[in-house]
């Protein structure tokens, strides 16, 4: 049989994923998935071929358009000690299931302690021409729910480690996958089993004299600008968040503290994104070492148009990154 | 065919009714003392529904009641004292005063799962259970209400749709009560009998008179048999009326008097007694009896429930994570093998066999096209710029790696 990552070859972000799910049903019967043509056709992006092949019917199970019946029934699932991965064939559909996942779901351990230990995960972000209803950044809504966990990783280490955290956690974990990076980055992996902790910041490049707080595809957006950046003088450190709830305060204090300043990238619209609840937190217990205003590079407060142009004109860049960056140093 | 009841059987339905109606009205005593703390929904009239569709099932089976099913819970096994700390709000109430009325479940020892407000949300919920139990083997079925009102929500027609496309050992109790609040069935549900929403999924169902508890119980006790023999979900339609307003608060004056009295002349507790004694399985005795044990019984419930104490303050912060081992207690019962769900038996040729036409063939591959994001032909695939991350963990466990997918079968990818 022929193993992929064993010898040493990069794997791409959706192959990381689609070997997280395969590990961890090999590793525990409890793991099933569940979700619309993710078995026959092993899903619209492919991030579950050769699942039903391997696990049979009963631990890949083809649904109907019912995005409330998958994760319901997931959630009926894991009470009984299952651990149901479910799929939102894109991100944008999980929106139909808004109260089975905020009110049933979330609230479950808090009211009767009941823990529902499942994943809901689907291709996210905009990028591809996708247009308004297939390119979504939701994470926001849920972000703001408690009880549930935020996962967006944009590397495909952090993909599969954090995809098979999340499947052990004990909590309804929502995971994030930038359909952008599905095929755009590769990454070797270990060939041993290993997981990523959720809740966890990571530092992708160190700097001194400022902060770069992104996650997801506009991880790499930031690195980019950060290259442009060193090459006029501005050290930037830019900061891969991974995880949302529970946000990894520790780590972006630490570097604030160090740089003084800070700006937040992400590629959900403006009002109401995460940049918001990172610059309340910062005044709350890092004012004294802001030596700046909080800034932040965020698409536009519109919904995700179609046009190449338009699209262009949404989304963030690395270009307006570095003109935001730029300004913030000058503090 | 319909089960034949035991002497002992129509006792223990008489009992269970009795007992849903001597806690609910406990409860209306407790409301105008002011010692309940939010509303209070009331089943008067419809007891025979509650406690003849859960005393079908069996101890391992699963319910999830609404909030009405003040009786499903009591024949469960829930002690009465638990329903009185939940609407009081107290601090040994199942949700330690986090939520109130019969929100509340137990996953370990009684197979309950916690209704919401939110109609229907059960449905899609249930038939997981369903679905899990029968994937470890364990033979149950599971068993949820809705109303009249409720299976007009969109989850009710998801979650009975999927049931019904899984075959899951699941049975749905839909309870005609003729109103949702304040509006009348016939406002809500084009159709003479809800029952024939069944048709629309392809699934078995029942008319039952809802305040017959002998034939609401040997109707649902045949549509679990039925249901645990594999035959996919089953709807009842239970036809009743609720004798009070939607809650306490509620004079449901929108009612016609002469409609209430229909009902109330045909009351389901008193219709059973009346049955038992022209039956000779009960005599006065054997009623005064009954009489007593519920009221002793509710007078030590009561008294529990109203010296419990209120949550403290800090509890509010407490429990919205389960963090550490001993939140999830839950390990999977398995009662098959589990080679079965694993590899190599578990294995199969992943394509669609449609009658008549034959099979498909195995689609996708290493580089078959996917939806949107598929890379572009001038933008190569890279390996990502190196980041730094934490060491991996070394293990020792044998680790079965995904194979790669198999390379696009008969058809370029799209670059």
């Amino acid at each position: 049989m022929t193993m992929a990552g064993t010898n040493g070859s990069p794997v791409t972000f959706l192959e990381a994923i689609r070997q997280a799910m395969f590990e961890e049903m090999e590793r525990d019967p409890a793991v099933v998935v569940l979700g619309e043509d993710v078995g026959v056709y092993g899903g619209a992006f492919k991030t579950s071929e050769g699942l039903l092949e391997r696990f049979g019917w009963e631990r890949v199970i083809d649904t109907p358009i019912s995005e409330s019946a998958i994760i319901g029934a997931a959630c009926g699932m894991s009470y009984l000690g299952l651990r149901p991965i479910c799929e939102m064939q894109f991100i944008d559909f999980i929106v139909c299931a808004f109260n089975q996942i905020t009110n049933f779901v979330a609230k479950g351990h808090y009211l009767w302690d009941a823990p529902a230990p499942m994943v809901i995960r689907g291709p996210s972000g905009g990028g591809v021409h996708g247009g308004p209803f297939h390119s979504a950044n939701p994470e926001m809504y849920f972000v703001h729910t408690p009880g549930l966990k935020v996962i967006y990783p944009s590397t495909p280490y952090d993909a599969k480690g954090l995809l098979k955290s999340a499947v052990r956690d004990n909590n309804p974990v929502l995971f994030f996958e930038h359909k952008f990076l599905y095929r755009r980055i590769k990454e070797e992996l270990p060939a041993e089993d290993y997981t990523v902790p959720i809740g966890k910041a990571i530092v992708r490049r160190e700097g001194r004299h400022l902060t770069i707080l992104s996650y997801a595809a506009m991880m790499h957006t930031s690195l980019e600008a950060a290259d442009a950046l060193a090459k006029e003088g501005i050290e930037a450190e830019v900061i891969d968040l991974r995880t949302l709830l529970p946000l990894d305060e520790e780590t972006i204090l630490q570097s604030v503290k160090k740089t003084n300043k800070c700006l937040v990238v992400h590629e959900d619209t403006r009002t109401g994104g995460i940049a918001g609840e990172i610059a309340a937190i910062l005044c709350e217990k890092a004012f004294d070492d802001l030596d700046g205003p909080l800034l932040r590079v965020t698409s536009l407060d519109t919904p995700v148009p179609y046009a190449p142009t338009l699209e262009e004109a949404f989304l963030p860049n690395a270009k307006k990154i570095f003109t935001a960056a730029r300004e913030l140093a000058r503090y | 065919m319909k089960k034949v009841l035991t002497r002992q059987q129509h006792l223990d339905l008489y009992y269970y009714m009795r007992l849903n109606r001597a806690v609910e009205d406990t409860m209306v005593k407790l409301f105008r003392q002011n010692k309940i703390v939010g509303g209070l929904y009331s089943s008067l009239g419809q007891e025979a529904i509650s406690v003849g569709t859960a005393y079908a099932l069996e101890k391992k089976d699963w319910l999830a009641p609404m909030i009405r099913n003040i009786g499903a819970l009591l024949v469960k096994g829930v002690p009465p004292r638990d329903i009185f700390m939940q609407h009081m709000a107290k601090y040994d109430s199942p949700t330690k005063g986090k939520d109130g009325t019969s929100h509340f479940g137990d996953l370990e020892n009684l197979h309950i799962v916690s209704p919401i407000s939110m109609l229907g949300d059960l449905i899609p919920v249930m038939a997981g259970v369903a679905i899990a139990g029968r994937y470890l083997g364990q033979k149950i079925v599971s068993m949820t209400w809705i109303g009249d009102g409720g299976s007009s929500t969109g989850v009710f027609h998801e979650g009975l749709n999927f049931a019904a496309t899984q075959k899951a050992p699941f049975v749905l109790i839909l309870e005609n009560n003729l109103w949702a609040y304040s509006t009348p069935v016939r406002r809500q549900v084009p159709l003479e009998n809800l029952a024939d929403r069944a048709k629309a999924y392809g699934i078995s169902s029942y008319i039952v008179d809802g305040n017959d508890v002998a034939d609401v119980y040997s109707t649902a006790r045949e549509a679990v048999d039925r249901a645990r023999a594999g035959e996919g979900p089953i709807l009842i339609e239970a036809k009743t009326f609720r004798r009070l307003g939607h809650a306490q608060h509620d004079p449901a004056e929108y009612v016609p008097k002469e409609m209430r009295a229909y009902w109330e002349a045909r009351d389901p507790v008193e219709r059973h007694e009346k049955f038992l004694m022209s039956e000779k399985l009960l005599d006065a005795k054997g009623k005064a009896e009954i009489e007593k044990k519920i009221e002793t019984l509710l007078a030590a419930e009561r008294e529990f429930a109203e010296n419990s104490p209120f949550p403290p303050p800090e509890l509010a912060e407490q429990g919205v994570y389960c963090t550490g081992d001993d939140c999830h207690k839950i390990a999977p019962v398995w009662e098959r093998p589990k080679s079965e769900v694993m590899p190599p038996k578990s294995s199969v040729a992943a394509v669609w066999a449609v009658e008549g036409f034959g099979r498909g063939k195995v689609s996708g591959g290493a580089n078959a096209p996917i939806h949107f994001g598929d890379t572009p032909a001038n933008e190569p695939v890279e390996e990502s710029k190196p980041v730094s991350r934490a060491a991996p963990k070394s293990s020792t466990k044998k680790l079965v790696k995904a194979p790669a997918p198999k390379p696009a079968a008969g058809r370029k990818a799209r670059r």
